[in-house]
């Protein structure tokens, strides 16, 4: 089965050649159809190689398909590598990848039927590009992978090319992408340097020699980390994300939310050698998941889109993931990763439920009371919100908790921090919740009018997700509830290498039902807090002051970019436009013009018709020659 | 003799014929100084060829073949050229290369 694990990337570019190439002419069932069941065959197909990975004992196999690059020492195969890992994140794309795709079908059905089909051969490619980007053996597939989302992410988020705000949040994604890979880039180039190889096993087998601190580990460390602060929407690269919520709601959960996002965490996660090795950057990975995660939580606390606050969501519970990677905790970031994936998904396709039912309305001053109208939609998104908000028995529960054990065993103030944004998730998420779901109507009598709970191609996945973030957390279960935590077991191998080098952290028992238990009840606290505040939420349209408004602005982090960055930017181009283009370049090649022009016409003057003349010039020249040929 | 009083001639020859080219106006003259030209190098030809194969370096004549070749196409030269100075004096009535000095109309 592993030598078929070609046909997981296949599938999907199958599918996106299909719908691409005959956007003119399927009709929209084929094109769902030829979208989803390419992206389930991947995932039945994956479902296999997960069972044999499963196994014990398995060691990481790579399938080579044929030899990309060869140059001198260096050969990079485009080859696919199966392990524990690759085959987990296998599972949560194609898996969550289906759902999704089912979910479009019915989402985007007012689509004309070639958008239709382009939006479905996008979705396609982004599932290929993201299988590429987790199944590649080396850096440089990785990086093909890498390439490939984010153009789709671009293309997806200006999937409504018409409005030209869409337009600009797509060209912002994919600049400020470009930013961070260009730092992945870099960090390749300098793993070419001093290994001369970027497949995984053999750089991390000559890795491991130069020992801990040593200044090109951490090099290659920090700019790989740049690359996945652009991708992971990390401090000072996330503002990009919230804007990315322009495209189509379904696209926010595959890519913006469950996956691509994700692409940064799975990196770090491969590279855990590199980074056990290189704990000053480490540090710096914390720190910065650290602060994302608390400041992408204040700003979500008064955002008032509904896919705004899921964004900042996102933002926050990705810095989780980077503190778990900086804390060394690479199995819970994954874990999370996972979690995440469920939960999020489940809250995008809950909001793109509501917000279809509300004809496209995003505010949530203009919602409320929508429970009864749409009972599954207000469950499953209920059962999201308890998954993220931390609640037992829940999956965020474990995951985050993990999360926050592993940092607490590192430095109390990542504890306390991480804490402290956990409990901001809480109320966010319920603040949300409330508004949405609870109080009254506040929209218009024509929406109240048109209210109604989604089809089933919409409804039968955010079930599954329900399910799925309701019991995804057991597989990850801590040991302190007496069972073998499953995921930890599983992706043991992947860690092992990295396993020597780190500096173990063992909280007792009681620490741990200790922080378990103040957690819970500190987040069940902020659900009450966030029910009592907006239970009866009324839109008295007043607007906040003070630190509150700072927030609605988000920091006015995008402002100061605006300033710091992009208006110098624009200052300069214009200068080159006006100044140097202008009156250097334009100059310059408009007086070669003149100057020739100018020549010509003297000698122009030559050309007199005059026989004699034109004889006495041949002799004057025959002597000259003749002169030159004596001299030299 | 020796070779340098061919070469003096030869000289002379040649610039006479430069300076004719240059200086007059009649094309029929010009044209006779043309042929002045080709023979002068004619001369000095023959007289290299003579010099050499007198100092045993190369078979008489060998060179003078070359003299020959500058003969017929001089010949053909003149043949044309004179064609042409005909069809010029029919159509301007004269053989003044001045009036000469716009091909076109």
């Amino acid at each position: 089965m592993i030598n078929l694990v070609w046909l997981v990337p296949f599938l999907p570019l199958l599918g996106f050649l299909v719908n691409g190439l005959g956007r003119r002419f399927l009709s929209k069932s084929i094109v769902g159809f030829v979208g989803s069941s390419t992206v389930l065959a991947a995932f039945v197909v994956s479902l296999l190689i997960f069972f044999q990975v499963k196994t014990p004992g398995f060691t990481a196999q790579v399938v080579s398909l044929f030899d990309f690059i060869s140059v001198g020492s260096l050969h990079i195969p485009f080859a696919f590598q199966v392990d524990q890992l690759s085959a987990l994140f296998l599972l949560i794309i194609t898996g969550v990848g289906t759902l999704i795709h089912i979910y479009s079908t019915s989402y985007m059905h007012e689509e004309s039927n070639e958008s239709f089909a382009r939006y479905f051969a996008y979705l396609n490619l982004f599932v290929f590009s993201m299988l590429i980007l987790v199944l590649g053996a080396n850096y440089v597939m990785m990086f093909i992978g890498w390439e490939g989302v984010g153009l789709c992410s671009y293309l997806l988020i200006g999937f409504w090319f018409k409005n030209t705000s869409y337009n600009n949040a797509a060209k912002k994604a994919f600049i400020m992408n470009r930013i961070g890979d260009l730092g992945f880039l870099i960090g390749i180039f300098f793993m070419i340097m001093q290994f001369g190889t970027v497949t995984f096993p053999e750089v991390f087998a000559k890795a491991a020699p130069l020992g801990m601190n040593s200044p090109v580990l951490a090099a290659i460390a920090i700019f790989l980390f740049v690359g996945a602060t652009g991708k992971s929407a990390q401090i000072p690269l996330y503002t990009w994300l919230p804007d990315a919520m322009a495209g189509p709601t379904p696209v926010s959960a595959l890519i913006h939310a469950a996956t691509m996002v994700t692409a940064g965490i799975y990196m770090i996660a491969r590279s855990n050698v590199i980074y056990t090795l290189a704990p000053c950057v480490q540090t710096i990975v914390a720190i910065i998941g650290v602060a994302t995660a608390l400041f992408a939580a204040t700003i979500a606390l008064k955002q008032n889109d509904i896919k705004k606050v899921l964004a900042y969501s996102t933002v926050s519970q990705l810095g989780y993931m980077f503190l778990a990677l900086g804390v060394g905790a690479y199995g819970a970031a994954v874990f999370h990763v996972m979690t995440h994936a469920f939960f999020k998904a489940l809250l995008f396709l809950g909001s793109g439920s509501v917000i279809h039912a509300m004809g496209g309305e995003q505010d949530i001053r203009k919602m409320g009371g929508l429970k009864k109208y749409m009972p599954a939609t207000h469950i499953t998104f209920l059962i999201g919100c308890l998954a993220i908000a931390g609640i037992p028995g829940f999956s965020g529960f474990f995951s985050k908790d993990e999360i926050l054990a592993s940092a607490f065993g590192v430095n109390i103030s990542y504890y306390a921090f991480g804490l402290l944004g956990a409990l901001m998730t809480a109320f966010y998420m319920f603040r949300l919740y409330y508004i949405t779901f609870c109080g009254q109507f506040r929209g218009t009598h024509e929406q109240e009018h048109h209210l109604h709970e989604s089809p089933a191609a919409i409804t039968i996945p955010l079930i599954i997700l329900a399910v799925l973030s309701v019991l995804g957390g057991y597989v990850g279960m801590p040991e302190v509830f007496g069972t073998k935590n499953l995921l930890a077991e599983y992706l043991e191998p992947i860690f092992a290498p990295s396993a020597p080098f780190a500096v173990a952290h063992h909280l007792s028992h009681s620490t741990e039902w200790l922080l378990m238990g103040l957690s819970s009840a500190l987040v069940i606290v902020m659900i009450f807090v966030a029910r009592s505040r907006f239970v009866n939420y009324q839109d008295t349209g007043a607007e906040s002051t003070g630190l509150g408004k700072v927030l609605e602005n988000k920091w006015y982090v995008d402002e100061i970019y605006d300033a710091v960055i992009v208006k110098p930017l624009y200052e300069l181009s214009r200068f080159f436009r006006d100044t140097i283009e202008k009156s250097g370049i334009d100059r310059l090649v408009n007086g070669v013009g003149r100057g020739v022009k100018w020549g010509s016409q003297q000698f122009r003057l030559l050309q007199s018709g005059n026989v004699g003349f034109y004889i006495f010039a041949m002799v004057i020249g025959m002597i000259v020659l003749f002169v030159i040929g004596f001299l030299l | 003799m020796p070779v340098q009083y061919y070469i003096f001639l030869s000289i002379a020859l040649f610039c006479i014929g430069v300076m004719g080219v240059l200086m007059r106006r009649n094309a029929i003259i010009i044209f006779m100084c043309i042929e002045l030209m080709l023979n002068a190098v004619n001369l000095l030809l023959v007289a290299f060829s003579k010099m050499w194969a007198d100092a045993g370096k190369v078979d008489a004549g060998s060179a003078q073949l070359f003299v020959f070749f500058i003969m017929v196409v001089a010949a053909a030269e003149v043949a044309v050229g004179l064609a042409i100075i005909t069809m010029v004096y029919r159509n301007t009535k004269s053989v003044d290369i001045n009036i000469l000095n716009r091909l076109k109309n």
